[in-house]
């Protein structure tokens, strides 16, 4: 079986600076498959790439068999794909509402699940219901992004280091999270984190990104394993 | 004080109209960022078209009556909004990406082949139309003064309070509304999430162009006049008003009008007369007035006066 997203070696370019080179990487239905990297590695890049913005300049972007590379930015949303993207990118003038609003109503899906699982995920959110996105905390609009992206009912979910600026704690909180969408509603994640520790035991599997091409992968243990790993991005211990 | 009462009335209703058009420039402004330099000549445009129609009809032998203004303000709405949407199909969707100055170089340029197009086949000299709408209601009188409002400025306000109200809660209230919210405020998000954010502009497009051919309507019928060169002074007084209610705020754009209309009319109303400092002004530089006060507020006041100033995480 063919996986359900392949990127299929896609170069990626900004201008002139070649942020992608040549990268292949397939997540199959029902995984978690984490994207470990350096700041500046193309792991944002690689994202925005799947909703061809930029474009990809060589290669080819599959979903579900679909070749989606040259699609419109909105009709690879439609296909099945999410993304909670670097910087949350919340709406600032609407409500924690309208924003998970905006999250279905391209879909034509009734926005009431979506809205539930949300406020189940993350009952803070619905403490905020009405309250501006643009004054939410960092953590409050990175709950919102996930909630938001959630209720399209994708097929595949992209998170861009959902743990940025969190506190401990409520990093947990949204890996655990993750787990249980993956593991209760098979929810396929590709996953992109500094945090490569929590990251790689959440994972499936997992690769290696440093300047724009894929340089290791794996199974989220077998790269925990790996000298170079540890010391390049899990710190030493 | 009748007199300032009167010319009060009279600000409001010219006010009312400039409004209109600002809701439009300010549509704009807040989802693609760009002036749309030919918005008062869509304006123009819409008064044509209310006044071929109003010819036609009239031809037709329908008598002027309200179902006959209904009648020509929805054709003109119709047919000027299919206008705005090929502007913005021709003239600035292609240029999307492109560096910032080539929609506004382009928004000038479809200015001037709006102008032309109806300077050609309408001809170079004001139109006029009969009266539609007569009448007046003697609101007060005594000693010499009467205060009246007539019939045409009771329409202007009550049909432009009515759109409003309409536009209003279309953009808070509704799908659409909330997209055209969501592209303003991050427009590749919005895509992101499935919305087509091309047809979100144009439909903001259609909208603007709609409300702007109410406004050319409503012009027409109170002043009686359309020439292809009204959309020039007509669209910089409108887009005065939207700076000064602050760019991207709806209801700044009708505070910003009405305060226009109000300046514009005490101002021919005023200047010249014999008291204090107004015998130095000059009633026919009402124009200039408008002007002064756009560029006093992009000097003192770049944000406007409902503008946002708030701090936002982003
Ligand atoms: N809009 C842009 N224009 C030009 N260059 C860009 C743009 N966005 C990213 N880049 C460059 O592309 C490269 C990859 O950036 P990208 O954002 O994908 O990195 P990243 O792996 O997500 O980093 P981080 O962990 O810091 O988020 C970097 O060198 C960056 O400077
Ligand atoms: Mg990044």
């Amino acid at each position: 079986m063919s996986a359900m997203l392949q990127l299929d070696n896609v170069t990626s370019a900004y201008g002139a600076v070649e942020a992608l080179r040549g990268v292949s990487v397939e997540v199959n239905k029902g995984e978690i498959v984490t994207l470990i990297g350096a700041n500046g590695a193309g792991k944002s890049t690689l994202l925005m790439t799947i909703f061809g913005s930029p474009r990809a300049r060589a290669g080819r972007v599959l979903f579900e068999g679909r070749d989606i590379t040259a699609m419109p930015l909105h009709e690879i949303a439609r296909a099945g794909i999410a993304q909670a993207p670097e910087g949350r990118r919340i709406f600032p003038r609407m409500s924690v509402r309208e924003n998970l609003l905006m999250g279905a109503q391209a879909f034509g899906v009734d926005p009431g699940p979506g809205l539930e699982q949300a406020f189940t995920l993350f009952p803070r959110l619905k403490e905020r219901e009405t309250q501006r996105g643009g004054t939410l905390s960092g953590g409050e609009q990175q709950m919102l992004a996930i909630g938001r992206a959630l209720m399209s009912r994708p097929r595949l979910l992209l998170l861009d280091e959902p743990s940025l600026g969190l506190a401990p704690l409520v990093v947990r909180g949204i890996f655990s999270a993750i787990r249980t969408l993956n593991e209760q509603t098979g929810l396929t994640v590709l996953l992109v984190e500094q945090n490569a520790n929590q990251a790689l035991r959440l994972a499936h599997r997992a690769y290696v990104l440093v300047t724009g091409r894929i340089t290791l992968e794996g199974t989220g243990a077998e790269l925990l394993a790996r000298p170079e790993i540890r010391d390049a991005y899990l710190g030493t211990h | 004080m009748a007199y300032a009462l009167q010319q009060l009335i009279n600000g409001v209703a010219l006010g009312m109209i400039y409004g209109l058009i600002a809701v439009g420039y300010t549509m704009v402004y807040g989802i693609i960022g760009m002036i749309n330099f030919a918005h008062g000549d869509i304006f123009m445009v819409g008064a044509f078209v209310s006044l071929i129609s109003f010819v036609l009809l009239s031809t037709g032998g329908w008598a002027a009556g309200p179902g006959a203004v209904l009648l020509v303000l929805l054709i003109s709405m119709a047919i000027t909004a299919l206008y705005g949407w090929s502007v913005e199909r021709i003239a600035y969707r292609p240029l999307r990406g492109s560096f910032r100055l080539a929609p506004l170089i382009s928004a000038i340029g479809m200015s001037i082949v709006l102008q032309n197009f109806v300077q050609v086949s309408q001809g170079a000299r004001a139109k006029p139309i009969e009266p539609v709408i007569r009448g007046s209601v003697e609101l007060w009188h005594g000693n010499g003064f009467s205060v009246s409002v007539s019939t045409m400025q009771i329409v202007i306000v009550v049909v432009t309070l009515a759109v409003l109200a309409v536009f209003t809660w279309l953009v808070t209230s509704t799908k659409l509304g909330r997209a055209m919210r969501a592209c303003e405020q991050d427009r590749k998000m919005a895509g992101l999430l499935g919305i087509d954010t091309d047809r979100t502009i144009s439909i903001t497009f259609v909208i603007g162009a709609a409300l702007a051919a109410v406004a050319g309507t409503l012009y027409l019928l109170r002043y009686g006049l359309a020439d292809f060169f009204m959309g020039f002074i007509v669209g910089v007084k409108a887009f005065t008003a939207a700076v000064l209610g602050g760019v991207g705020s709806l209801p700044g754009a009708l505070l910003g009008g009405l305060l226009i209309g109000l300046i514009e009319t005490l101002w021919s109303a005023y200047a010249g007369q014999d008291m204090f400092l107004l015998r130095e002004l000059n009633p026919a530089y009402k124009d200039v007035a408008a002007f002064a006060i756009l560029i006093a507020t992009l000097i003192f006041l770049p944000s406007g006066l409902l503008g946002r100033a708030e701090v936002e995480k982003v």
